[in-house]
């Protein structure tokens, strides 16, 4: 019995002492990057970061967050930098205090989807105030992220354009309100036969889609921009400023615009640099 | 799941350090975790001092620690603008350990409580007329309760190893760095790679029963030697 204990504990030795752990990685050398799902699951970061790392021996971690929680994150102090994708949210981090150095780094574009059988005969439209107004006269399911995120954030815009409280049409008998991520979301909506709304880097990396097809997009309100953000040192002394503004600046340049313009999924761009940004 | 599928999880990237990490942080989390409990849960067992009896009350009630609960409350006491700032271990394999040691550690305490505590009441009295002092005995007590007191060490790497609430939250599933099989897995799904996130699971449960097993049999030998 005691030496169960003492098995587990020689096991224990052995095992922690595997490659990535805090031991080899001088701290100095790595920084906290505090981010949205959208940028990580999509493979974005998972196929810049190692480029930014070779040129400059500087390991990110990334903490792949919604964007409220993101923010929430680095206003407490423990990320050294942000990349979201919610002006409004990220205008109140700037206001509080908290950011400097706000710069877009990146833009793709949010998609409403859904079953094909279309209930509300959304498919093929440009105007995604309209194409709500049409699942909620109808009553058909929608799945909500209700997490806060950039996404939601959005949607609720959406809904205000739209001139509808959900939560006031019917409430839970066809807006459902799973508190998840995009990925939890785009699985119910996929189990329900429910629209949504999803990023397009999220989606076309997505690999349980079952029925459901992008039915609208085009809408300049779906436009979906990038933001890096420094922490402001006046109000957070402890970040890692110098190694957290070299990724940013990185981020920005030409070779960091490469690295994000080259990450294609079955030949579909993700995410757009800059240089083509609509203004 | 079709096969190719399967043999998928073997391409996943880092698959040998997520396994290696899940294992080192739910091994020495529970290794800590017997430590203590066994030696809390004996003293419960055979000793009397105040509030005795409410500590065992407390141990039990900690059974059903919430892991969401343990990892926030965590969170906020490592966070840099929290009181435990200056341990930097927000975001570590530490970090884990420390929230699954949390988790496990009533586990091991509360069911090794119930089996010296038994022994005790049939062996005591003639242990104490032997001239044994309380603590003295402990050792023997634990030799007799031998198979409930691994069961007790096997039920914290149980909790341990499956659990993924606190962890998510106080290690934050970076990629090579705090990344484990059931966070890997909630990330999977996320990404609704469903049949890689259901492989994942496999190999989870595949390595825990072998560690299970491993620890079982090596522990009852270790019995026959020892005592």
């Amino acid at each position: 019995m005691v030496r169960a204990v003492l098995v587990i504990a020689l096991a224990a030795t052995i095992f922690s002492h595997h490659p990535g752990h805090a031991a080899d990685q001088p701290p100095a050398q790595s920084i906290m990057l505090a981010s949205t799902t959208s940028v990580d699951n999509s493979g974005l970061l998972g196929h810049i970061l190692p480029l930014f790392t070779k040129e400059t021996g500087i390991t990110v971690r990334v903490l792949a967050q919604g964007t409220g929680q993101a923010l929430a994150t680095a206003a407490h102090g423990d990320a050294d930098l942000v990349l979201v994708h919610d002006p409004e949210a990220e205008q109140k981090f700037m206001t509080e205090g908290h950011g400097v150095d706000r710069r877009q780094i990146a833009w793709n574009d949010f998609i409403v989807v859904g079953p094909r059988s279309d209930p509300a005969h959304i498919a093929g439209g440009h105007d995604a105030a309209a194409a709500l107004t049409a699942i909620a006269e109808v009553r058909a399911l929608f799945v909500s992220r209700g997490d806060n995120s950039g996404t939601d954030a959005l949607e609720h815009r959406l809904w205000r354009a739209a001139e509808i409280d959900p939560a006031k049409t019917g409430g839970s008998s066809w807006y459902r309100d799973i508190g998840g991520g995009m990925g939890a979301a785009l699985n119910t909506a996929s189990a329900i036969g429910a629209y949504t709304l999803s990023d397009r880097g999220t989606w076309l990396s997505f690999g349980n889609k079952g029925g459901l097809a992008v039915l609208v997009e085009g809408d300049p309100r779906l436009l979906n921009r990038y933001d890096v953000i420094l922490l402001d040192p006046k109000k957070h002394p402890e970040a890692k400023q110098e190694a957290a503004r070299r990724l940013a600046e990185w981020l920005i340049s030409p070779q960091g615009q490469d690295a994000i313009n080259g990450f294609k999924i079955d030949g579909e761009q993700l995410f757009h640099p800059l240089a083509v940004s609509p203004k | 799941m079709p096969a190719s599928a399967f043999w998928a999880i073997f391409d996943t990237e880092g698959l040998w350090q997520i396994i290696s990490l899940s294992l080192g942080v739910s091994l020495t989390a529970s290794a800590l975790a017997s430590l203590a409990g066994v030696s809390l849960g004996s003293v419960l067992a055979v000793c009397s001092f105040p509030g005795r009896r409410l500590f065992v009350i407390l141990t039990n009630a900690f059974l059903g620690l919430p892991p969401v609960v343990v990892g926030l409350t965590l969170y906020l006491l490592l966070s840099r603008s929290g009181p435990l700032a200056v341990t930097g271990l927000l975001f570590t394999p530490e970090a884990m350990v420390l929230a699954q040691f949390v988790l496990a550690t009533p586990i091991v305490t509360a069911f090794v409580h119930r089996a010296v505590e038994t022994a005790w009441g049939r062996y005591g009295g003639a242990l104490m007329v032997d001239g044994a002092s309380r603590l003295r005995a402990v050792p023997h007590l634990l030799a007799v309760e031998r198979i409930p007191v691994l069961v007790a060490i096997l039920a914290g790497f149980g909790r341990t190893v499956s659990e993924v609430g606190a962890i998510l939250i106080v290690g934050g599933n970076i990629a090579g760095y705090t990344r484990t099989m059931t966070t890997a897995i909630v990330l999977e799904t996320s990404k609704g790679n469903l049949s890689l996130a259901l492989g994942l699971g496999f190999v989870l449960i595949g390595v825990s029963i072998a560690v299970s097993a491993a620890i079982f049999a090596l522990g009852m030998r270790g019995g026959r030697w020892w005592w």
